[in-house]
């Protein structure tokens, strides 16, 4: 479902990456300057690789070869960024709406309440992101980007700028995503307990390289 | 106290009318450039600028004269109109909206282009991983959030426009009910003996106005950072 072979040149740094996963949820796992979050955005289109190819459920969407490169739009991804990046003149419910709107998809009431329940954001609908807590602003996010029906859920970071507490309080709620939502996902950190509750597969990667692929069991 | 004369209604009418047109018009153009001046790098970029701001530090009187110029009836462009398409600026009402809107364009670009230098462009990256094509972010992230500063543009423009005077009498004169605005009408009445009351009432008028834009566009700053912080 994720075929990534790809060189990129940023200033001093260079990344160079190739692995193949079917996996359910994808940990990308490496140490803060790695190349993780390139590597992300370079799969949602937002960065482009210098060299290469990337395959999402079948679609070529970058070959450089061909000179192919879809724009983000059309890559029906979802990506849950660390900083949620909630849009601030639109309440809960329109930022959950966004997404269908933009793809003109027909509304789809059933999804929209099982995704509302499952992360327990019902109550939040008629508030403004000020007035969310960084918890409640990364669930909404990860309702957003669901709702936007994608075929690849991306990741980067999503507890990263929460403390403690509030990372116990959002991760049941992304495993009950892996178990339920049926969206393959791309989950970027650098935590190690993180990644042992929710990735099937690990990418690790060191210096722009990827040391080691495999099971939850290379995280060691 | 403020009685004032059908020939004082005219003017401020006339001036209302050119300063509304004038910003309308001006409004489309001024957001398309001040994206253009915030997001993209191109070739003379720099001499745009100037040049957008260059009626603010022209002598009125020149601007002016380089519309009568290029515009007038026996302009380049102005004959052009007048012969093929029927449109004359020059000591038309028309005309006055125009070096209005010329002479208020750099006022009215400037809030715009910073509040869209002020938008958070990771919203927008989100906006396109949610499938918005490039002109969906602009209407529905872009525009939206640039809403207050480009409000507060229209305002100042507004402002700007209903005071201008150098310009708009060097390229249509000063005729009354076409192109006597509020300033020209002051201009003839202190030259005129006893004309002091009626220019007084005038310049009450004229106060007012300006001191009203400006407060609303201080208001509409205050909504943009509002805005920005998701209140």
């Amino acid at each position: 479902m994720l075929r990534v072979d790809i060189e990129k040149q940023l200033g001093e740094f260079s990344l160079s990456a190739t692995f193949t996963s079917e996996g359910r949820v994808i940990g990308l796992f490496g140490a803060s300057g790695a190349g993780k979050s390139s590597l992300v955005n370079m799969i949602a289109g937002l960065l482009r690789p210098d060299r290469g190819t990337i395959v999402i459920d079948g679609e070529t969407v970058d070959d450089t070869a061909a000179g192919i490169h879809v724009p983000t739009y059309r890559r029906r991804i979802g990506y849950v960024f660390q900083d949620a990046r909630l849009f601030p003149h639109l309440n809960v419910a329109q930022n959950l709406d966004y997404g269908r709107r933009m793809n003109s998809l027909a509304p789809d009431p059933a999804q929209h309440k099982r995704i509302i329940d499952l992360l327990d954001i019902g109550a939040l609908l008629d508030r403004r992101p000020g007035k969310l807590s960084g918890g409640e602003r990364q669930r909404v996010a990860l309702g957003r980007a669901l709702l936007s029906k994608p075929r690849l859920l991306l990741l980067d970071e999503p507890l990263g700028a929460l403390d403690e507490g509030r990372k116990l309080e959002i991760l049941p709620y992304l495993v009950r995503l892996r178990d339920e939502a049926n969206v393959p996902m791309v989950y970027v950190s650098h935590d190690v307990a993180e990644l042992r509750q929710l990735a099937t597969q690990i990418v690790m990667l060191k210096q722009g390289r990827v040391t080691s692929f495999g099971g939850v069991k290379v995280l060691t | 106290m403020l009685e004032l004369s059908p020939a004082e209604w005219t003017a401020i009418l006339l001036s209302l009318r050119v300063a509304v047109i004038a910003t309308l018009v001006a409004t489309p153009f001024g957001i398309a450039l001040a994206w253009l001046l915030a997001r993209k790098d191109f070739w003379g970029k720099s001499v745009l600028d100037a040049v957008v701001h260059l009626p603010l530090v022209l002598p009125p009187v020149v601007t002016g004269y380089l519309l009568l110029l290029t515009l007038g009836r026996k302009g380049l462009v102005g004959g052009f109109l007048a012969e093929y398409l029927g449109i004359v600026f020059a000591f038309r009402w028309t005309g006055a909206a125009l070096a209005c809107g010329v002479m208020s364009f750099p006022l009215l670009v400037r809030p715009m282009r910073l509040s869209i230098e002020a938008i958070d462009r990771r919203l927008e990256q989100a906006a396109e991983t949610l499938g918005a094509a490039p002109w969906k972010v602009f209407f529905t992230v872009t525009l939206p959030l640039a809403l207050p500063g480009v409000l507060a543009g229209m305002v100042l423009g507004f402002a700007k426009a209903i005071g201008e005077f150098g310009a708009t009498i060097t390229f249509v004169s000063n005729i009354p009910g076409e192109t006597q605005t509020i300033s020209s009408a002051i201009y003839s009445l202190i030259q005129t003996p006893d004309g002091d009351a009626a220019a007084g009432r005038l310049v009450i008028i004229s106060i007012v106005l300006a001191m009203g834009a400006l407060i609303a566009a201080e208001w509409f700053a205050r909504r943009a950072t509002q805005r920005l912080h998701g209140n």
